[in-house]
Order: C-alpha cells, then sequence, then structure tokens
C-alpha cells in the first residue's frame, strides 16, 4: 500500500474509533460534578491541545534534521505537519470557546490551554505564510527549518510560562507530578481519546506528505 | 573569539555611521513613537480608567512598533546597497555578521526607547524614579529578546516579495512571549509591587535573551547561505 | 537546466584565465562557486588561502552609497584582516592607482557609472588579493579606464597573482590572458594556453566554438 492509502486507513478506522470514544464519552462516562455535561468536550479539546502541539515539536525537529541532513523529505514532512496542525489548533480553539461559555460565562479565557494553543496557532500560521512567501523550494525547505527550530524552543518557553500565570482553567491533572487526579473511567476515555487523535494525526499527515511528494515530483518531472 | 568581536564591531559601526548619515529610519521611528504616544494620551478619559493599567501596554505597544522599524532597515540597507553578497564573499564570519546586525539594531532601538520613555512619564504622568532601575532592566532585557529573534527573521524576509508585512506575521508569536514578561513586570513595578515580585519575569526574559540570542547566533548562517 | 557541467581545471600563481562565453553561459555561476557563494551539488572548488585571498569584481559594486569612497575601502580592508595601521596607507595607494585620489571624500551615490567601477575595483585590491576574480569588469568603464585596467591585470599577472576573467566580449580579455577558455551552456568548449595567438585569432576560434555548439545558428 502506498502512504496515502494506509494515510486513508487510518483516518478511516481512526474516525471510527473517535465515535466509539464518544459514545463511550456520551453514554458510559459519568457526568464531572461540578461542570456538568458540557464538560464532556474535554474528551476532545485536550487531545486536540496535545496534538496541535505534538504537530509544532515535530515540524520543528523535522527542520532541525533538515539543517544537518538537507533531505527534502523531512521538509515535506514539516509541511505536513504544519498543515494539519493548524486544523488540530482550530479544533482547540473552537471547542474551547464552546466549553468556557456554559462554565465560565465567557466565550474567551486567558488561560493556560487556550493561551498556549493560541500561541501554537501563531506559529503554525507564520509558518505557513513563510513557506507561502518562498518559490525557490531548496531556500523555502531551509528558512522553514529555521523558523520550525525557533519555534521548538519557543514552545519550552510557553510550557514553561503556563505553569508561572496564575489562571482561570483548571489546573494540569493528568501530567502532573502526584497521580492523575481523574477518576479511573474518565482517564480511560481521555487515554482513549489522546489514542484516537494520534491515529487521526498521523493519517492525516501521511496523506498530507503523500500529496506534497507528488507535487514534488510533478514539479521537477 | 576576539576576531568575531572585531568583525561585529565592524559592521555595526558601519550600519550606524549609515543610519546616522541617512537617518531616514531613527526619524520615522521618533516621530512615530511621539505620535503613539501623543494619541494614546488624547485617546484616554482621564477620569474613566486608572493610568497604571494602561501604561505598561501603552509604553510596550510603542517599543514594540518602534523595534519593528529598526528590524526592517537592518538587512534591507545591504540590498539596496547591493553589498551583501560582498560580505558573504570576504572572510567575514556569519555569526559575526549576525552580532553585527544584532548590536546596531540595539542601538537603534535603545535611542528610540531612550526617548520615548521620558515622553511616556511626561504625558502619562507615571512615577518611575523609585523603580528606574528595575524598569530599564526589564526594558533591556525585552528588547535584546524582541531584536534578537527579530534580526534572524528579517535576513529571511529581506528575501521574500512582501519582507515588510511578513516580518511582522512571522515574528508576532516571538514578541508576545518577552512582551508578556515585560508588560507584567513593568505593571508591577509601576503599581508599587514588591521587588521579589518582579524578579520572577525578570529571569525569564533574562532566560529567554540568553536561549535566543543563542539559537539565532547558531541559525543565522542559515539564512545566508546553504 | 544544468548551469555548470563537468568543468575542471587548476591554475597557478601567474596565470590569467580569461573564460569567454555569451550571456547565460555559467561564467557568473562559475565565478560564484570558485568564490564560495554557491557550493556546487557535485564537486568542489579550493582557493589557496581561503576567502582572505579572494578579489572579487562584479555586477554588484559592494560599495555603501552613504559612505565615501574612502570609507568604503577602510570598512572592507577591515573586513578582509588588512591591519588597523597600514589600511590609511593602502587606501591611499589604491585610490592613487585608480585615479580616484580627488574623489576619496566623496559619498559613494555620488559617483558615475565608470568611477563607481573603478572604485569597485580599488575595493577588490585594497587588501592585495592573490586571486582575482573578475565578471565583466569592463562594463561601464571608458576607453581610457579600460586600458589603465588591462595594464593593472597585467601588472598583477607579473607580480604572480592568479586572475580569472569572465566576459562575453572576445575583444576584451584575449590579449591579458594566459590560458583561454569557451563556456557554452555550461560547459567548456574548449580550454588551452593561449600560445602565440593574438585577439583576433581567438576571436575567430571563439565564434567557431560558439557556433558550433549553437547549431550553426550564428554566423
Amino acid at each position: 500500500m502506498t502512504i496515502a492509502q494506509k494515510g486513508r486507513w487510518l483516518v478511516i478506522v481512526g474516525l471510527v474509533l473517535l465515535g466509539g470514544v464518544y459514545v463511550r464519552a456520551l453514554a458510559f462516562t459519568p457526568v464531572e460534578r461540578f461542570q456538568g455535561p458540557a464538560q464532556k468536550i474535554f474528551y476532545v479539546h485536550v487531545p486536540s491541545a496535545v496534538t496541535t502541539e505534538l504537530a509544532v515539536i515535530l515540524l520543528g525537529l523535522a527542520g532541525v534534521f533538515y539543517l544537518f541532513l538537507k533531505d527534502p523529505r523531512l521538509d515535506r514532512f514539516a509541511e505536513s505537519s504544519a498543515e494539519v496542525g493548524t486544523v488540530f489548533a482550530g479544533i482547540v480553539l473552537t471547542t474551547g470557546p464552546i466549553w468556557g461559555k456554559p462554565i465560565w460565562g465567557t466565550w474567551w479565557t486567558w488561560d493556560a490551554r487556550l493561551t498556549s494553543t493560541l500561541f501554537l496557532f501563531f506559529l503554525l500560521m507564520g509558518y505557513q505564510v513563510l513557506r507561502g512567501a518562498i518559490t525557490d523550494d531548496g531556500l523555502r525547505a531551509r528558512y522553514s527549518a529555521v523558523l520550525g527550530s525557533c519555534a521548538v524552543v519557543l514552545v519550552g518557553f510557553i510550557h514553561l510560562s503556563v505553569y508561572l500565570f496564575p489562571t482561570l482553567h483548571p489546573q494540569p491533572i493528568v501530567l502532573k507530578p502526584s497521580k492523575p487526579s481523574l477518576p479511573p473511567e474518565m482517564l480511560l476515555t481521555l487515554l482513549l481519546s489522546f489514542g484516537v487523535f494520534l491515529l487521526l494525526f498521523t493519517g492525516f499527515v501521511m496523506q498530507r506528505y503523500a500529496i506534497a511528494t507528488r507535487r514534488a515530483e510533478a514539479f521537477h518531472g | 573569539m576576539r576576531e568575531l568581536w572585531r568583525q561585529a564591531w565592524t559592521i555595526a559601526h558601519k550600519d550606524l555611521t549609515l543610519e546616522f548619515r541617512s537617518r531616514t529610519a531613527i526619524v520615522s521611528a521618533l516621530v512615530f513613537t511621539a505620535l503613539v504616544l501623543t494619541v494614546f494620551n488624547f485617546g484616554r478619559d482621564p477620569t474613566a480608567v486608572s493610568t497604571l493599567d494602561l501604561a505598561p501596554s501603552i509604553l510596550w505597544v510603542t517599543f514594540t512598533f518602534a523595534a519593528m522599524l529598526a528590524l526592517n532597515r537592518a538587512f534591507q540597507l545591504e540590498l539596496e546597497n547591493q553589498a551583501l553578497e560582498g560580505l558573504l564573499i570576504s572572510p567575514l564570519d556569519r555569526r559575526s555578521l549576525y552580532w553585527g546586525k544584532l548590536l546596531a539594531n540595539l542601538a537603534f532601538v535603545v535611542v528610540v526607547e531612550a526617548v520615548g520613555l521620558p515622553l511616556f512619564v511626561l504625558f502619562f504622568n507615571v512615577a518611575v524614579g523609585h523603580v528606574l532601575l528595575p524598569l530599564l532592566a526589564v526594558i533591556a532585557l525585552a528588547t535584546v529578546g524582541f531584536v534578537a529573534v527579530g534580526t534572524l527573521f528579517s535576513a529571511m524576509v529581506v528575501r521574500t516579495r512582501f519582507a515588510e508585512l511578513l516580518l511582522p506575521v512571522v515574528l508576532f508569536p516571538f514578541l508576545l512571549l518577552p512582551l508578556t514578561y515585560a508588560v507584567q513586570a513593568t505593571a508591577r513595578l509601576l503599581a508599587g509591587r514588591p521587588l521579589s515580585e518582579v524578579a520572577g519575569w525578570l529571569r525569564l526574559l533574562a532566560a529567554y535573551d540568553i536561549v535566543f540570542v543563542a539559537v539565532a547566533s547558531w541559525l543565522f548562517p542559515y539564512t545566508v547561505e546553504e | 537546466m544544468v548551469a555548470l557541467d563537468d568543468v575542471s581545471f587548476s591554475l597557478t600563481a601567474g596565470q590569467t584565465l580569461a573564460i569567454f562565453g555569451p550571456n547565460g553561459a555559467g561564467k557568473t555561476t562559475l565565478l560564484k562557486v570558485l568564490a564560495g557563494l554557491i557550493r556546487p551539488q557535485a564537486g568542489s572548488a579550493r582557493v589557496a588561502g581561503g576567502r582572505s585571498a579572494i578579489g572579487w569584481i562584479g555586477h554588484q559594486s559592494h560599495l555603501y552609497g552613504h559612505l565615501s569612497v574612502r570609507e568604503n575601502l577602510l570598512f572592507w580592508a577591515s573586513l578582509y584582516g588588512v591591519p588597523r595601521a597600514a589600511r590609511g596607507a593602502r587606501a591611499t595607494d589604491v585610490l592613487a592607482r585608480l585615479s580616484l585620489t580627488d574623489r576619496a571624500e566623496q559619498p559613494a551615490w555620488s559617483l558615475s557609472r565608470g568611477l563607481v567601477q573603478r572604485a569597485a575595483i580599488a575595493k577588490a585590491l585594497i587588501h592585495d588579493p592573490q586571486v582575482l576574480l573578475l565578471d565583466e569588469p569592463f562594463t561601464g568603464l571608458d576607453l581610457a579606464a579600460a586600458g589603465e585596467l588591462r595594464s593593472l591585470l597585467g601588472a598583477l599577472r607579473g607580480a604572480g597573482r592568479v586572475v580569472v576573467l569572465a566576459t562575453h566580449n572576445v575583444d576584451e580579455g584575449a590579449e591579458l590572458a594566459t590560458d583561454v577558455a569557451f563556456q557554452v551552456r555550461g560547459r567548456f568548449v574548449q580550454y588551452e594556453p593561449r600560445g602565440g595567438r593574438g585577439p583576433a585569432e581567438i576571436a575567430d576560434a571563439y565564434r567557431r566554438a560558439v557556433g558550433e555548439t549553437e547549431g550553426g545558428r550564428h554566423a
């Protein structure tokens, strides 16, 4: 199977599983005490945020490797990761307000997760705008790699800052030094959701990568 | 090492000489700064909103715009004078080129800030005397942060079609972070909070500076050649 | 489309290579590879002494408009590692050699095309390079200045420098060369010592070489 075909399969499987996770989330996972049913968006919102960050880190690492190895495939991968990451960022930035409105009464809050995802969104936008402005393949790959490398470093600082900002957002409840403070059924649903989103991310990136490869071949003949 | 500094200084000196002679960018930046501060001053209702709430943001918006003007000028200069090729053919170390441009940009922005800060104090009637030293530290650290990354990116965008438009878009998240730290620190300083509260922000700014100057310096050669 | 194709040569002190070829033949690309500006996809270029040993004259002047001619020279001298104490004297000397002394304090933007070219030549020579790479150096020079440049290049050859001169105008570099190459579409279609040939002979050989390669389109 070609990469594109494998990618398509992953996406189909992922979407089916996503449906499954949602059934589980809505019917078989307890409703959260303080936030009510609206809290269930958490199972889409959180994994999307993590996936966005993963997308940025991957494109950054691909960039760093590109500077050493100069392999155009790394650049195509970075390009794909950026586009797919933007989609997931969009999901976070729309589900966030949808979650926030019933619970906190406002559409937007400057809380840790939304703010950091907004940063990631701006990084992804800047990255793609830069790519769009350069016609030469080699130059574009090199400049994207430079920008991507800076982006990865910035992500580190964003994390650092998040822990230092007072915030409205629920404090980290899973990746904490102490045990996760979610009840087991919710934790399981969340982990399943992470897995599914990872699957979807991989599938989409593979398909997008295949498009990038075909485009490069068509251009160079 | 010494040679690197010498070359960087040669570049910076040349840039500053050219800027001093043509004066186009520095005058625009100074006029712009005064304009922004004046507009903000007229725009506010002194009875409605406490100055202290808005002051830090106004100060930093002004400084950020000035920094953008400086950054655009740096490599544009080389392109206009058709000299970049010459610099790359010479034995000039690429990192020295970065450091030289960084120094020149910093000098430029510092001049604008040196005029902007007193104007700010004048218009907004903010007491800065007792916190002057820490405030200057915040300004210095944040400026290094913007300019370090901005110098790197300006080398890239100068070869694209929409350089002046592209630079702010690409630089935006890298400006936003140190800007946030700076505004937080400035707000606390102007509000008379104890220095211990500000120390954390200063440390973050310093860390940002050290990391990004190193990263930008390492990446810069890739922007000018393969 | 290949800019350079299977070009290979080496030069030692005292040789002057003239590369003749039509526009788009890849002459500038070749010089840029020699200068280290472009990294070739295959093969390598090495110049003994590295970048400090190279003097370049190309399409861009490398002069800063708002600096005077002398200031430009001092700047480049500094970058090329000329010791501070020697810079002033070298600048004066090279300005005199190129008859620019009375224009030395003028800003570069105020110079005419021909003077800019002369100043660019001065800049290339300020650090006494072992190797000179010249891309269409006679552009913009009047007859007198061109003559001066020719005698200057002759003196450099005599002093054991290596000169690589690229031009589309066969009449310009022929008598200076010790070796002659014809470059068409990236390849050296001929490369041999000048021997005793005069400019007219070389021009003929060039027209024949270019004509053959271009499929007889040229007369």
